[in-house]
């Protein structure tokens, strides 16, 4: 702790977790919230749904595409998580609907060398993670959360969701994942954040 | 120079409520070195823990008040910072200020006129440092604030900028209240737009020198009307405040 | 400039001039005056009419004339990282 003047009175908008099986949901170095921030590197895309699609691509045999009525026939089901913000706000029980990153992968072979996964977006925002990072239920692309349709501010008509690692990792406006051999840092990865994100062990920056 | 933009600790020497949710603080600083109107001061709050955020305001008095500096801050009910600088902060009070800072956004006396501002809820801060300072150097370029409000009880300043308008030196404010109109307003009731713009802006040209500071929205809108109609893209100024109530 | 207004989030957004002190604590002078030139749509923008997108991990600066992204900015613990490839230049008058 530095020698920082502190002002008297100031709290900020933080709740104290309560103790007990709360208090052991928060990964170190964060605060409850119990509202949902809109935090955006750009202007809020909007894309008409007949215009929109997902696809699957690189290191596969053959890349896949969906349209938003081809993506709403997929299996899907209800995921209440916890996210955490590298911007210290963590909140529980978010509850989406969505559609296994595992289910879309079920519809490509993925060439040996697959190692990596770029995930892309409407307006240009992009993020990494390896591949191990995206499978077996541990992520998943929500077009609805809290039972509604997930709102362009908040990354709809559909977005990334990977709880296990910090919110920037959750890309909005998904349009895309680009399976590759090698890593390539996305837009906060390349400067300063760090490439994994793991919010347990607080890899926040790189370096850290 | 790198080293006198650094955190000082300034004392709050005075409050004073402008309307029900808008409120000025005077902050006394051991070690500052004047400004330019326009200008605005970071704030910086720390917690016991050492959670810290930080806020910027602009400065609302005039560069002649001295070491004394004025900032206006509305409160938001969900903000994190404007609650507790209205709830909690007392005289005696010490907070980290940083300034002052930026050239972009100032106008003085001395660039001369006309002088065309746009301001929206507590946008209009900025604006008056401007205006307090236009009259204290004695200017008479000529100068009007199109000024946007919700209701009129809202109005930032407004006995003050009566005074300054009825002090003949070629200052006009004119007024628009988007949500509720006391009975027998003849003034405008609509949110800011091309055509009002153009109405307010004629008498004044578009030689003018033109600095618009409020929402993001309003600021655009504002900004690209005033282009279209002819003012260079340089001599309109903006400064978007973030969201507040207009 | 982009007509932002049916932008859910516009009144977020701010520009340059909230980076100020910022960038006058790190570089010791003040920047909202700083032309730089888009290095996408070739137009010049002082820093402070530039569009700022602040509050999550890092400031995002875009062009006013075509939303690109002209500088980016990260603090961390230890350090402040700032990307400026998305200006052609920045132009730094001297005197």
């Amino acid at each position: 702790m530095t020698d920082r003047f502190v002002t008297r009175g100031f709290v900020g908008r933080r709740t104290a977790p309560a103790s007990g099986d709360v208090h052991d949901r928060i990964p170190p170095g964060q605060y409850l919230t119990t509202d949902f921030p809109v935090l955006s590197a750009g202007p809020t895309p909007r894309i008409p749904l007949d215009q929109w699609s997902l696809t699957v691509e690189g290191l596969v045999r053959e890349s896949v595409s969906w349209t938003w009525d081809e993506f709403m026939r997929l299996p899907n089901r209800e995921w209440v998580v916890d996210i955490s913000c590298v911007t210290k706000w963590t909140k529980l029980d978010m509850r989406w609907r969505g559609v296994s990153v595992d289910t879309l992968l079920e519809n490509v072979e993925l060439v040996p060398k697959a190692a990596f996964v770029i995930a892309w977006s409407d307006g240009g925002y992009t993020t990494n993670l390896p591949l191990a990072d995206v499978l077996n239920g541990q992520a998943f692309v929500a077009w609805e959360y809290d039972g509604k349709p997930l709102s362009p501010e908040h990354g709809g008509p559909a977005r990334l969701v990977v709880p296990g690692r910090y919110f920037w990792k959750s890309a909005k406006w998904l349009r895309g994942l680009r399976i590759q051999e090698g890593d390539k840092p996305g837009f906060w990865e390349s400067l300063g954040y760090h490439n994994r994100g793991d919010q347990w062990l607080e890899e926040r920056y790189s370096g850290d | 120079m790198a080293g006198l933009l650094a955190w000082q600790l300034a004392t709050v020497s005075a409050i004073r409520q402008e309307t029900s949710s808008v409120r000025s603080f005077t902050l006394r600083l051991p070690r500052w070195p004047g400004h330019r109107p326009g200008q605005h001061v970071d704030l910086r709050l720390t917690a016991e823990d050492g959670y810290s955020v930080e806020r910027s305001y602009s400065i609302a008095s005039e560069p002649e008040r001295g070491e004394d500096v004025d900032i206006t801050v509305e409160r938001i009910s969900d903000g994190e910072v404007s609650p507790f600088l209205h709830d909690v902060v007392i005289e005696g009070d010490r907070l980290e200020v940083r300034g002052p800072i930026g050239g972009y956004f100032v106008w003085e006396a001395a660039l001369g006129g006309p002088l065309f501002l746009v301001g929206g809820g507590s946008g209009v801060v900025p604006l008056m440092a401007m205006l307090r300072h236009r009259r204290r150097a004695g200017s008479t370029a000529p100068a009007r604030l199109l000024l946007s409000s919700r209701h009129e009880a809202e109005i930032i300043y407004r006995d003050e900028l009566d005074r300054l308008a009825g002090a003949g030196d070629g200052f006009e404010v004119i007024h628009t209240l988007t949500r509720s109109q006391p009975a027998g307003w003849t003034g405008y009731n609509r949110r800011i737009d091309a055509r009002m713009l153009a109405e307010v802006l004629d008498p004044v040209g578009v030689s003018a020198r033109v600095y618009i500071c409020g929402p993001t929205a309003l600021v655009e809108t504002a900004a690209n009307a005033l282009v279209a109609l002819g003012l260079a893209p340089d001599r309109v100024r903006t400064e978007r405040f973030g969201p507040t109530g207009t | 400039m982009i007509d932002h207004t049916d932008d859910p989030t516009v009144d977020r957004v701010l520009d340059g001039n909230a980076l100020a002190g910022l960038f006058e604590s790190l570089f010791g002078l003040d920047m909202t005056l700083t032309p730089g030139r888009c290095a996408n749509c070739g137009t010049i923008n002082r820093v402070g009419a530039m569009r700022a997108y602040t509050g999550g991990p890092g400031a995002v600066l875009r062009c006013p004339a075509c939303d690109e992204v002209v500088i980016r900015i990260v603090q961390t613990v230890e350090a402040t990282y700032v990307d400026a490839r998305g200006a052609a230049f920045l132009r730094f008058e001297r005197g």
